[in-house]
Parts: structure tokens; sequence; C-alpha cells
């Protein structure tokens, strides 16, 4: 038996490794166009910051590798034959396999203004980007950033860290407006401009000037300059769907899957950012960009692909961030329409987030201690917690769980209610029922 | 304060320096490294997390470098004598 795994990123690590616990034999190929193999791509933002050198962002050694026995191939796939159950390989024969999984994550969407193609406009995708960026920075003094989510602010911080100047260009009137309230908000753009970033709201870049093919300046649509020697862009991110194409695979805005993971093709699995699950729960196909769930669906679609049937259950999204310094847990769904810096989903997102249902606000505490609740008819359905994170696994749990609130739903709504503390209350109760 | 030097004083802050084992919440963790990076005798307590196991290890000086400088709020002490009286 012999298994293809495209994609060194978590999901197909986490396969070869499920495909291993059950097939002592097999062959396991991994074959991935990322020089730089597996690593850790949230790890990359505390690269930027410098928390971190790039060799801690490699979760295994060659040691690790070779007790799980698959050989890795840095190259770059460029067709999927089907009927032949083969690859087309760049610059190698073909490959054929058994059961492949597609791993091919998800890449940030291109800036499309005049001047993209200059040197230091920068992304931040791959331990190659950082890299680059680090470089940049050392000769460069001023950066602008454009777009949202996490990896806007990720870029940011790290540029800071890197003793550059930083503007932040919002189309808006705030940050991450589709998840966080106008409150959360606020608090992290006071973090960012108490740090000497310059954020300009309501702007639009219209292109990137540049000076013997390297970035000079910003044009606005205003008509404001702004000078600078890089502009890094977040605008959203889509699963690479390249290989997918002409195949006659299944495919919405992922490669469509059900909860085996498994394609329309029953030798075909597809799992991470490029794969659109079925969940059971809402009934419909789903994108995630998250490290836990494309974990979660890597080992799942390698259970299968080695012939252990196994399901993928869903949990309530959630992730953990640093905002602008502050420790932040978002679980399950917190907002609401969408946000004007970010085209579809963005990275470390999860498009559950906006899906609310009629549900009421709830809130607790100041700017760094701070807890949104997002209440529906008996349960809880999303959380927002900035600062002290003692309560955010609790509420995780009580969300995933779906936990019956009608005891307090009523307090929790009361005006100044002391809603960490009933929470903390209903939790040690809750818990000893389940048997946490 | 720059945000990385908020985070440092965190780590500074720590209190805890019970007996105790590194827990971990691993449905949080990224694999970014920072602890087993930051682990003044080489534990990979990154590996640990990924196998949802405690930081077991004799050697820990349960010092709390992790635990503190983990960016997700993944690790946790868990005192072992509090532990030991429930009988887990
Ligand atoms: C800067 C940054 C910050 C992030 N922050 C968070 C966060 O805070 N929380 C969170 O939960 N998630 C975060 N994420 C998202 C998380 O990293 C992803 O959800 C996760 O890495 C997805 O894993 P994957 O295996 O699906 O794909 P990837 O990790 O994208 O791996 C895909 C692999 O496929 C390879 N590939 C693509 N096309 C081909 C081809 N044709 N031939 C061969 N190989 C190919 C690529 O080189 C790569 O190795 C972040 C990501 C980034 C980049
Ligand atoms: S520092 Fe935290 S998120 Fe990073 S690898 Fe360690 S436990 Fe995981
Ligand atoms: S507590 Fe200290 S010694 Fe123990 S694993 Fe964490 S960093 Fe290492």
């Amino acid at each position: 038996m012999r298994y293809v795994i495209i994609g060194a990123g978590v999901a197909g690590y986490a396969a070869i490794e499920a495909i291993r616990s059950v097939d002592r034999v097999g062959e396991i190929i991994m074959i991935s166009d990322d020089p730089h193999g597996y690593y850790s791509r949230p790890g990359l933002a505390y690269y930027l910051t410098g928390e971190l050198q790039d060799k801690a962002l490699y979760p295994r050694t060659l040691e690790d590798y070779k007790k799980i026995k698959f050989s890795f191939h840095k190259c770059r796939v460029t067709r999927i034959l089907r009927s032949e159950h083969a690859l087309e390989i760049e610059g190698k024969p073909r490959l054929t396999y058994d059961k492949l999984l597609i791993a091919v994550g998800a890449r940030a969407l291109p800036l499309k203004v005049p001047g993209s193609k200059l040197e230091g406009v920068v992304k931040l995708d791959h331990l190659t980007d950082a890299k680059n960026i680090l470089k940049l920075a050392k000769s460069g003094k001023t950066a602008v950033v454009v777009g949202g989510g996490i990896t806007a602010l990720e870029l940011t911080e790290g540029l800071l860290a890197r003793g550059m100047k930083v503007h932040y260009l919002l189309r808006g009137d705030r940050y991450w407006s589709n998840v966080l309230d106008q409150r959360e908000s606020k608090v992290v753009e006071g973090r960012l401009q108490a740090e000497g970033v310059d954020l300009h709201y309501h702007t639009e870049l219209k292109e990137i000037v540049g000076k013997k093919n390297r970035v000079s300046a910003i044009l606005l649509e205003n008509g404001q300059t702004i000078k600078c020697d890089m502009l890094a862009y977040a605008i959203g991110i889509h699963p690479c769907l390249e290989l997918v194409q002409n195949t006659d695979l299944n495919v919405d805005r992922g490669i469509l899957v059900d909860e085996h993971l498994q394609t329309n093709d029953p030798d075909i699995y597809a799992a991470g950012d490029v794969a659109q699950v079925f969940d059971p729960l809402s009934g419909r196909a789903v994108l995630d960009s998250l490290w836990n769930p494309a974990r979660e669906q890597g080992q799942v679609a390698g259970m299968n692909m080695a012939g252990r049937k196994t399901a993928y259950l869903k949990s309530a999204p959630f992730n953990v961030t640093r905002l602008a310094g502050l420790t932040t847990t978002i679980i399950g769904t917190v907002g609401r329409g969408r946000d004007e810096d970010i085209v579809g989903i963005a990275r470390g997102d999860s498009e559950t987030w906006r899906d609310m249902p009629d549900a009421i606000a709830a809130q607790s505490g100041f700017d760094i201690n701070h807890m949104r609740l997002m209440i529906g008819e008996k349960t809880l359905i999303g959380a927002i917690v900035m600062g002290d994170q003692t309560l955010s696994w609790p509420l995780q749990k009580m969300i995933a769980g779906g936990a019956d609130i009608s005891p307090i739903r009523e307090k929790l709504m009361e005006p100044e209610a002391p809603v960490a503390d009933l929470i903390a209350d209903f939790w040690i109760k809750w818990r000893e029922k389940v048997s946490l | 304060m720059s945000f990385l030097n908020i985070f440092k004083s965190d780590a500074n802050r720590r209190t805890a320096l019970y007996s105790g084992h590194v827990v971990p919440d691993s449905a949080r963790c990224v694999q970014c490294g920072i602890c087993t990076y930051n682990c003044p005798i080489g534990i990979d307590v990154r590996a640990h997390v990924w196998r949802d196991e405690a930081v077991k290890n004799s050697e820990c000086l349960t010092c709390g470098e992790c635990v503190a400088r983990c960016p997700r709020g993944v690790l946790r002490f868990v005192q072992t004598d509090l532990f030991e009286r429930r009988g887990a």
C-alpha cells in the first residue's frame, strides 16, 4: 500500500502519524514545495518578534521522522491524474498512489494594486516570507501594513519589535469589526497607538510607488502619500485549489469532503485549510483556518486512509491569540457581518464566528480583563476573553458541551451583572455534573 | 513598555514554585516551540503537549518559565500533592 501526502503542514504530518499507528508497513511519501518542510506556521509571528529563533519552529527532529518511517520529497505536484492513480511532479517522474491526501493549505490573497510586485511588498505565509521580512527590516525604517485579522497585527507587532515605524491602514472605522465589538476594537487600537503605531482609518491603498524596483512610498485613494520601505499585507487567504482544477473532484470554496475527510473519489482525501468539511451539526460544509482543526482533520483522514473508519466531529471553533500584547480567546460565535479589511476568511479564523443567530451579549471587566458572552436561548453560543484567561477554559468546555445555562441566564443579562462570578459558580457545578 | 516587555514582566512575576506538574490544554497549542525554547534544562515541553501529556520529568525544576511564556495559555501548574490527595 502506498500512501501519498501532498503538503508538509500540520494536517499532512498528523495524517502520517495516524497512518503509522494503524499500518506499520505501508509506504508513506510526503511531498511539499516548502523547502523548510514541517514547522509551526503560527510560530512565525513569534519568530518575527524575536521571541524564537527559526530552529525552534520545527516540532520534530530527523530522528523522530526516522522512527515513523516515511520519505520526504521537496518538490511541487502539478497535476493529479485520477484515472491513473498518479501525480505529475515538477522535474520528476510520475508517482503513483493507492491513497492520496491533499493537504496543501491556504495562501494569502494577492494584492491587486499597481506596484504589488515591487521588492518590499511582503506577506506572511511561509518561513521564507518571514526570513525575507526580517532581511528587509534590517535596512528599512518605515512600514505600512494593510489588511485585518490576526496576521495584520502579527505583522505590525513583528515590524515594531524590529524597530520599524509602522502605519496601519484600516478601510473602516475600527479593527476586526466582524469578530470584535466596538469596545474590544478600541482596546486593541489604543494599545497599538501607545506603541507608536499610526492608525489611518477609512483609507484605501491606491498604488505602491517604487524606486529602482523597491518600495519607496504608497499612494492612498484620498490623495495622501506615505513614504515607506515596506508594504506588508494580510487581506485574507484562499485555499490552494490549483491542483484540483480539471479533476472533477467536488469543490466549492475549498475541496468538499464528508465527515471522513473523503472527497468524491474514494481514494482521495483532503484535510486542513484546503478542505471544506461537512459539519453534521450545522448541516453545512465550512472552511476553517485553524491549527488544531487542521491537526484533527489530518488525523482523521489518516485513520480512514489506513482503513480505520473514523468520523471527524467539528467542535466549537476557538482560537487563542495575542492582540497587541493581550492574550485573547475567541470561542464559538461572537460576531456578525463582514470586515472591510478582509476578503473571505483570514488566518486563525473560522466562518462560524460570524454566523450569529439571535444572541445577546453580556459583558464584564475592564480594558485589560474583558469578557463578552454571546447568550442563546438556553446555551452559551460564543465568548471572547481578553487578558486574564482564568475563565476561558471553562467557557470553552461549556460552549462545546452545550451546557444548559437556563438557571443563570436571567441573572447574566441583568445590567451590571457579576458575569465572571456567575460563570465561575455555574462552571463548578456543571463540571461536577458532567464529570470533567 | 513594549508588548514584549509586558509579556516578559509576566514571566518574572511568576510565583508558583511548589512541587507540581506542568499540564497542557493541548487543543490551544500551535506547536510554536516557545516553551521548549525557554526551558532552562531542555525539556521538550512542546512534544509533551502534542501527545497531551503532563510534564512528569523528574528533572523539571517547576521554574514556570514554559507556563509563563506560552503565548496561548496552554500550560498550567497542577500541584502534585493536591493531585495525590485526590488520588488522581
Ligand atoms: C502567520 C500565521 C499565523 C497563524 N496564526 C494562527 C493562529 O493564531 N491560530 C491558529 O489556529 N492558526 C493560525 N494559523 C493558521 C494555521 O497555521 C493553519 O490553519 C495550519 O497551518 C493549516 O495547516 P495545513 O496542514 O492545512 O496547511 P499548511 O500549513 O498551509 O501546509 C500546506 C503545505 O502544502 C504545501 N503545498 C501547497 N501546494 C503544493 C503543491 N502543489 N505541491 C507540493 N506541496 C504543496 C505547502 O508548501 C505546505 O507545506 C496561522 C498561519 C500563519 C501563516
Ligand atoms: S509555547 Fe504554548 S503554544 Fe507554543 S508550543 Fe509551547 S505550549 Fe504550544
Ligand atoms: S517548569 Fe521550567 S523546567 Fe519544568 S518544563 Fe517548564 S521550563 Fe522546563
